[in-house]
């Protein structure tokens, strides 16, 4: 007899917690070659039509169009007119400017935030053109690129972010938590992956009705965590809705790395393996590979296919905001050695490499698109800025409560101009009240 | 015309009665298909209006909640039902972040105008998750609708309007009351609707406003605030006790009819306040302090609360908990005893 008896479960082994932790930290060597790049143009193209489980090699493949020679190979090639392609291009331009101009001017304290797309400009420009103008855009907060694509006036986007006088949101929303009915771009949240479900529902109302239009949602890889994603996916495969889902998979959310959305166990558009519908794994920085997928998925859910969830593989070249510094919780080098490169420059160079384009037409493009972005951000300007004067009447924070205004919000609203008259006893700035 | 209802079927009414109306009317929720709705409230509409108009969804109220923004989007007016109030928790990012804010958030470029219906509170021996009444979570939001009928011709009347409203509507209904009204004595044969004067429900398209309390009983001596089953436990209370109370239904919550809650407590002077929920932070609360703002002056008692204890709903000693009849009455006799 020993004096102790080990106790039950002693000779277990010792239960450890897994916390994911990035390959590269501050300070680290980079090195992607864990990632396996595949060819481009090596990738089968089913039909829209297919069986869900055919797209299923595609979810832990990667569709690629545009190769290390910049030329455009495989089944995957939309074949787009050099017109389209040089529009595509300049729209993702004409972003990259806007993020850059829009950066600085909120570090000049013109407005309170910004949020740059940076390196992901073709997971919204190109996908965008994928679709049909009546389709709703149900978005997040970083799909600046489908207005830009969609033509909506960039003034309305900036006035928007100065929260100013003109800004059509009355100055409620958070700069780019943009609303655009107009352009079948549905209100952005701000709470995360709200926006699916919303998307299949209104999926679901385009079938009820029997029209012809989609739904096309986008989702960080992020907030593919949330319960809002499951049930989207869920009612959309239940309904067989007309959804696109788009995951963009830019590798980090804020400070979080993939891993802690669950990328260390199976790739984002494998989830669609589990619900039954149409899975895809694209290239987000080869913008012919985006169109592709995402017109191969609006095709499938207007020929009543059902739904496609597409994984974007992309990499967000900088911070997560303007709130944000990436240097503090990832490797410097990360952006430069992402090993799918740059989707403009890759668009550019397949230009270039088919004719169509050249370094000379390249920078007269670039000094456009800056003069149209200093126009629109001058237009608005002269609308006002954020924190320079008092933009919205009180009593807009009152009104779009309800539809018609209550009792009690009516003795608030009181309450407000009350306040206003005794802080301003002058009548304060011009052309606040009942402006 | 009309004809003698159950709450069931007066709500069955009121759906059927939208669903013919306006071809943007859908019905979803789980069970109530082909089926008809574990309480019956939407049998036969599937069967009569299509399964595209009339369908079970996945267990899932955070879905539900969230497709039905979405539809709304597209342009129809969804009609979500939520089983039990109880199990309206995974939907409520989905209504509080949401749809509440949509309109408000788009400055009018989106609006939700959804209706989501779901029976609450106890007294079916239902336990902690089929009994609750959380009816204040939700008046406390920005952007949201707040109605609890009490009789079989306020549900399809108020159903109607909630409906035909552009905003979000909660519509909780009083399980307790959807066969029978209820006086709070559990012990004593159930009664039904059948020859109840509010049992009497006129054909097709009728709406009770929203936003206006109903006098359930004129009187001098104290008044009574209350909704869903409550109205009937009160109303039992005053008529055993002989009391000249004045007792309102207020049947919205949020917007409130107010002028009718503040004329009543001026010209009474004592106001009790009773609901089923559980009793800090809840809607009594609310009304406690808006009277009390509102009509101090015309006060001759403290203003009193009746409700539910602080506990989450039990099983066995559901009775214990409920605020029947003693609770009542004896906050009734503190009332009329202050002075």
């Amino acid at each position: 007899m020993t004096n102790e008896a080990a106790p039950p479960g002693a000779n277990r082994p010792v239960l450890e917690l897994h916390v994911p932790e990035p390959r590269f930290r501050p300070g680290d060597p980079v090195d992607f070659a864990h990632l396996a790049i595949p060819l481009a143009g090596a990738q089968m193209r089913p039909d829209e039509a297919c069986e869900p489980a055919i797209t299923y090699p595609l979810c832990t493949d990667l569709i690629r169009v545009l190769g290390d020679d910049d030329q455009a190979h495989g089944p995957w090639n939309p074949r787009l007119p050099a017109e389209q392609l040089r529009l595509i291009l300049r729209q993702m331009a004409l972003l990259r400017t806007f993020d850059a101009r829009m950066y600085r001017l909120q570090r000049q304290g013109k407005t309170s935030f910004y949020l740059k797309s940076t390196g992901e400009e073709a997971t919204s420009v190109a996908a965008t053109h994928a679709l049909d103008a009546a389709d709703m855009i149900f978005p997040s907060y970083r799909q600046q690129g489908c207005l830009i694509a969609r033509g909506y006036p960039m003034v309305e986007m900036v006035n928007q972010i100065f929260s100013n006088r003109a800004d059509k949101l009355k100055g409620r929303q958070l700069p780019i938590l943009y609303s655009a009915r107009e352009a079948n771009f549905f209100t952005i949240s701000g709470n995360l992956a709200t926006q699916l479900p919303q998307a299949t529902g209104f999926a679901m109302a385009s079938a009820i009705k029997g029209d012809s239009r989609l739904a096309a949602a986008w989702v960080g890889e992020g907030s593919t965590a949330e319960g809002d994603f499951h049930s989207a996916l869920t009612f959309a495969a239940v309904y067989n809705a007309p959804v696109v889902f788009a995951v963009v998979n830019n590798q980090w959310a804020i400070s979080s790395f993939a891993g802690f959305a669950g990328a260390e166990r199976a790739t984002f558009a494998a989830r669609a393996i589990g619900y039954g519908i149409a899975g895809l794994r694209v290239d987000g920085n080869d913008a012919l590979a985006v169109f592709a997928a995402q017109r191969w998925a609006a095709d499938r859910a207007r020929m009543n296919r059902g739904p496609t969830l597409i994984e974007y593989f992309t990499y967000r070249a900088e911070g997560h905001s303007t709130s944000d510094d990436p240097g503090v919780y990832r490797a410097a080098d990360e952006g430069a050695g992402w090993p799918l490169g740059d989707p403009l420059a890759r668009l550019q160079a397949h230009l270039a490499a088919i004719g169509e384009w050249s370094a000379q037409a390249h920078g007269a493009m670039l000094e456009e698109v800056d003069a149209e972005v200093r126009a629109a951000i001058r237009a608005a300007e002269a609308n006002g800025i954020l924190g320079h004067g008092l933009h919205q009447p009180d009593t807009t924070l009152f009104e779009d409560v309800y539809e018609h205004m209550p009792w009690h919000l009516q003795e608030q609203m009181a309450q407000a101009l009350h306040e206003r008259a005794v802080k301003y006893p002058d009548g304060g700035a011009a052309g606040v009240l009942g402006a | 015309m009309s004809r003698s209802m159950t709450m069931i079927e007066a709500i069955n009414d009121a759906l059927d009665t939208m669903l013919a109306r306006d071809p943007d009317v859908v019905v979803l929720g789980e069970d109530i298909g082909y089926f008809g709705g574990v309480f019956r409230a939407t049998a036969g509409l599937q069967a009569k209006h299509g399964r595209t108009r009339v369908f079970d969804t996945p267990i899932s109220e955070g879905g539900i909640i969230g497709v039905a923004v979405g539809m709304c989007a597209y342009g129809l007016r969804p009609v979500p039902e939520i089983q039990f109030a109880d199990y309206i928790y995974p939907g409520l990012d989905q209504l509080v972040s949401e749809a509440a804010r949509l309109r408000y958030r788009s400055a009018g470029e989106f609006i939700a105008p959804m209706t989501v219906r779901s029976p609450f509170g106890g007294g079916i021996f239902g336990g902690q998750t089929h009994s609750q009444s959380p009816e204040a979570m939700f008046t406390h939001v920005a952007g949201l609708k707040t109605v609890v009928p009490s009789t079989p011709y306020d549900a399809k009347g108020l159903l109607i309007a909630a409906i035909e409203d552009n905003d979000p509507v909660l519509f909780f209904e009083p399980k307790r009351l959807y066969n029978g009204p209820f006086d709070g004595y559990y012990d004593r044969p159930a009664r039904t609707w059948k020859g109840h004067r509010d049992a009497e429900v006129p054909d097709g398209h009728y709406t009770v406003p929203l936003g206006t309390a109903r006098m359930v009983r004129e009187g001098e001596a104290l008044t009574i605030l209350a909704y869903g089953t409550m109205v009937h436990v009160a109303a039992g209370v005053v008529g055993q006790k002989g009391v000249d109370a004045e007792i309102i239904d207020l049947r919205t919550l949020v917007p409130l009819d107010i002028k009718a809650v503040e004329k009543s407590v001026e010209k009474t002077g004592r106001c009790l306040i009773v609901h089923e929920a559980t009793r800090t932070s809840g809607f009594g609360a609310e009304l406690a302090a808006l009277v009390t703002e509102r009509c101090f002056y015309h006060l001759e008692a403290p203003v009193e609360r009746v409700t539910g204890f602080d506990t989450p709903y039990p099983h066995s000693l559901e009775w214990a908990y409920f605020p029947g009849p003693v609770r009542v009455g004896e906050a009734i006799d503190r009332l009329l005893a202050a002075d």
